[in-house]
């Protein structure tokens, strides 16, 4: 999984049937500490994330589409899963 | 799955017969500010996406799900359109 911060979401009307009632959440990969990394993924929500959220995000493929959309199977590679409250570091 | 545009098409007269018929566009990720991000990639077309058009592609063994699955070679597929630009928010 890996850490990224929520940016905000797309709004896309024609898509693939299984992205129906889906939120597609605009984030940026974050290293540990925070910083950001400049890479930006598309996830699908699945914990009703907000903007300005530190979440994590599985990205492969079964866990993703299973977790976002209910059933295996589908064209989705990326899901928010979780919420980060906080991380401790050594 | 990342945001891409569209940025050109693909003609491949000799290709796996699976690919028949299926649609190959030229595609450049972009980052949070619609920036080039990487390296531009080919894709193959389940949203009905054209050139010029904002978009958002699937990555890996994923790709080939909205396809018949375990045939269809590819690791990256367009699998929604983007309504515009403007329908990507950042706060």
């Amino acid at each position: 999984m890996i850490l990224a911060k929520v940016l905000g979401n797309i709004v896309a009307t024609q898509k693939n049937a299984r992205y129906e009632n889906a939120r597609v959440m605009l984030c940026e990969q974050i290293s540990p500490e925070g910083e950001p990394s400049g890479n930006t993924v598309l996830a699908l929500d699945s914990v009703d994330a907000g903007a300005g959220d530190t979440v994590l995000i599985v990205q492969e493929g079964w866990s993703a589409s299973t977790t976002a959309t209910g059933k295996a199977g589908a064209a989705i590679d990326s899901a928010i899963v979780g919420v980060v409250d906080r991380i401790d570091l050594l | 799955m990342q945001l891409a545009r569209v940025i050109g098409t693909v003609v491949a007269t000799v290709k796996n017969e699976s690919l028949e018929g299926r649609k190959l566009l030229v595609i450049q990720s972009l980052n949070k500010d619609l920036a080039p991000q990487g390296k531009p990639l080919v894709a193959i077309d389940a949203a009905g996406a054209g050139v010029g058009e904002l978009v958002f592609w699937c990555r890996g063994k994923e790709a080939s799900f909205p396809f018949k699955r375990e045939d269809t070679p590819t690791d990256c597929t367009i699998v929604g359109i983007v309504d515009s630009d403007e329908h990507v928010s950042t706060q």
